[in-house]
């Protein structure tokens, strides 16, 4: 325990002087899309900040059947399958913070200010991977700067499994 | 303390050449390589056959078939079954790693004339090789006698969480292949090394045969041909995700006595995933 805390504390010794004075933003909306088929379930989502040769940097979160029972969600994990192998592998999901539940047809709004805001200056790629039970898989990439130097708004659209995806940056 | 457990199952096992003509391909196909539960169960067929995979010759004995887990001890085969073309088997993965399931073997050959001219082969069609009836049938001093020390190895790589290498060591002892890239991290359009040893030495020259699977549904064999490079190493360059077959065989006159020549024979099935 004692070492836990140290560790904390340095972290944030660390962490605290790279802390903007600014209110950055990095918010992210999604759409899931209707689809009309006949069985249909909620699709597995992840979402993650890779560099620009696709290194994987930070998770930011990961949308799945979190409440079944033994853990049955985590089976399907790997069918997302470019997270899984940059990430997913080497977790003991459910990680805490990361772990999420799945959600229904329609457009959501996430915020991951906090969660980028350990990122070094540079350029990255936000991914969103969806795949779907009897259904398809979608990967989605936004390149995008960090942090931004003015207020951005990036678009990527899926085919089948995604909607529109919006990276709203803000410096 | 794996390479020596390693080493001991290849030296309890026996060489079994019956009637494994070339058109006939050996191999052990996982249902699934990848897995992400906690503790994920793999069924897998193994067969011998003429097209990638269809079960159309004769089921794979698994008196032989071994699996190694993460850890590098044995693991038991579940739910063994011997069918009329296709032998069946279901490993649990209670540990998070990387599993090889193989069979391997190796002994002596002979071939050579009697003195009234007439080919004699050791050990004959059907038969496995035994020190006892090496040194029982083979005549020391026969015509044009060639003995050949051949090691056979077929084998496949299954992963529940993240790949390791524990299981994937080598042993030192006969024909194997050193896995530079995972087995279990191979993709479409990417490039996997493979090293190829010979009683852990560089298996220089071996020929490698690479054939995706779901041959009854297209026309010609398309397979990739590849030969080791001078430290053993062969680079696949995957075309497509599916399963995949390989084959890579070795010859040389470098045989200990009473063998002249070595001989290897090595099957991987490998699962290459979409980008």
């Amino acid at each position: 325990m004692p070492a836990v805390m140290t560790r904390i504390v340095c972290l944030c010794l660390l962490v605290s002087p790279l802390l903007p004075a600014s209110a950055q933003e990095f918010d992210v909306s999604i759409t899931i899309p209707r689809l009309d088929v006949a069985e249909y379930h909620r699709p597995y989502v992840a979402f993650w900040v890779s560099d620009e040769s696709n290194g994987h940097i930070l998770d930011l979160e990961v949308w799945y059947d979190t409440g079944l029972a033994d853990l049955e969600g985590n089976k399907w994990l790997k069918d997302m399958r470019q997270w899984w192998r940059r990430s997913g592998r080497t977790l003991d999901m459910p990680v805490d913070g990361l772990a999420a539940a799945t959600r229904p047809q329609g457009q959501h709004d996430l915020s991951f200010t906090d969660k980028v805001s350990e990122l070094e200056p540079g350029n990255y790629q936000l991914n969103i991977e969806a795949v779907r039970e009897v259904g398809g898989r979608e990967m989605l990439q936004i390149p995008f700067t960090w942090p931004p130097a003015a207020a951005t708004t990036e678009t990527a659209s899926g085919d089948v499994e995604l909607g529109e995806v919006r990276l709203v940056l803000s410096p | 303390m794996n390479k020596k457990q390693l080493a001991m199952a290849a030296t309890v096992m026996t060489l079994c050449v019956a009637g494994t003509s070339h058109a006939h391909r050996a191999w052990i196909l996982p249902a699934s390589t990848v897995h992400s539960s906690e503790t994920p169960w793999v069924t897998f067929d193994a067969a011998i056959s003429n097209d990638i995979f269809h079960t159309d010759y004769r089921p794979m004995s698994l008196e032989n078939v071994q699996a190694i887990g993460p850890d590098g001890s044995f693991i038991p085969l579940q739910n063994a079954h011997t069918g009329k073309y296709r032998s069946t088997f279901d490993l649990e993965l209670d540990q998070q790693g990387t599993y090889r399931v193989f069979t391997a073997s190796h002994g002596l050959s002979a071939r050579w004339e009697t003195a009234d001219g007439e080919r004699r082969m050791y050990p004959g069609r059907g038969r496995a090789y035994t020190p006892e009836g090496f040194a029982a049938e083979v005549p020391e001093d026969a015509h044009n006698l060639q003995v050949t020390w051949t090691s056979r190895r077929q084998e496949t790589f299954v992963t529940a969480g993240i790949p390791d290498d524990t299981a994937l060591e080598v042993s030192g002892e006969g024909f194997e292949m050193e896995a530079l890239t995972h087995p279990n991290d191979l993709y479409a359009g990417e490039t996997a090394e493979f090293r190829f040893l010979i009683n852990g030495q560089p298996a220089v020259g071996a020929e490698l045969t690479v054939l995706a699977g779901g041959m009854r549904y297209r026309d010609s064999q398309d397979e990739i041909l590849a030969t080791t490079d001078a430290d053993g190493i062969v680079s696949i360059t995957w075309p497509d995700a599916g399963m995949y077959w390989l084959e890579a065989n070795y010859q040389d006159d470098q045989g200990e006595a009473p063998a002249t020549h070595r001989s290897g024979s090595y099957v991987a099935t490998f699962e290459v995933l979409p980008l």
